[in-house]
């Protein structure tokens, strides 16, 4: 029997949800408000300098790829499994089409970081 | 094969029927907006990567008035998401057992919440210490 794939996506929906629900609101409250409005966090916390020597730590480039793709990968899982509730045709073609979004953002994310260089 | 002529309920607009189903339509909503996060870094990173200028032309989009009310209904359905995944986590994750019995329901979500507000000012307090040490 050919085995399933459906743990993988599975693994990475839920690391996705479980990064999200642990860290996801914060992060939208600091880049998205705190900092862009200069709430309690300054908007030099994302100066060019600051974000450039983020991108270019091991450990920074392994936190945005980490969000990048499990948000992606996340998100993804669950819209395509939204479309059956509006009853929309499902099958392996749209299956493959959502979760290659996902890992084609993720494939985009590692190049950008490998780009930017260390 | 023969069909029966019999009354088959219409799907369409099912999920506004119950509050049940609007609750679980509206997570599903949420995700959308997992999804533009992330594309929404991802820009970001093309922009890094593209120089400072066009870095500089992004993070000045951030602090529009527009970016900032989409990133308030951004963060609301963040909340939303994040609850709603630990609410379900006590029929999301296997058993477990503490001295024969079996952890409550409701210890398994009072311990998501937990970590994930411990989690989240540890991160702002590392932000803030890294701006400012």
């Amino acid at each position: 029997m050919k085995r399933s794939n459906k743990p993988i996506f599975w693994s990475l929906f839920g690391a996705g949800g479980m990064l999200a629900a642990l860290i996801g609101p914060m992060l939208v409250f600091m880049t998205g408000l705190a900092i862009p409005g200069g709430f309690l966090l300054p908007p030099e916390a994302m100066s060019y300098e600051r974000v450039l020597a983020l991108a270019r730590h091991p450990l920074g480039k392994f936190a945005l790829l980490a969000i990048i793709a499990l948000f992606l990968f996340h998100a993804m899982h669950r819209l395509y499994h939204s479309l059956h509730d509006l009853g929309i045709e499902v099958g392996p073609g749209r299956r493959a089409l959502f979760h290659g979004l996902a890992g084609a953002g993720t494939l985009a994310a590692a190049a950008l970081l490998l780009v930017i260089g260390t | 094969m023969a069909y029966l002529h019999t009354h088959v309920r219409p799907m369409q607009g099912w999920w506004r029927r119950n509050p049940f189903y609007r609750r679980y339509m509206l997570r599903e909503v949420t995700a959308l907006f997992v999804a533009a996060y992330a594309v929404e870094l991802l820009v970001g990173l093309v922009r890094l990567a593209q120089g400072r200028a066009a870095y500089e032309a992004w993070r000045a989009a951030l602090a529009t008035p527009p970016a900032l009310a989409f990133h308030a209904l951004t963060l609301a359905a963040f909340l939303y998401h994040a609850w709603t995944w630990l609410e379900v986590m006590p029929k999301t994750m296997p058993f477990v057992t503490v001295r024969d019995h079996r952890v409550s329901d409701r210890a398994i979500v009072v311990a998501g919440v937990t970590a994930s507000v411990i989690a989240s000012i540890a991160l702002f307090v590392a932000v803030r210490l890294v701006i400012a040490p």
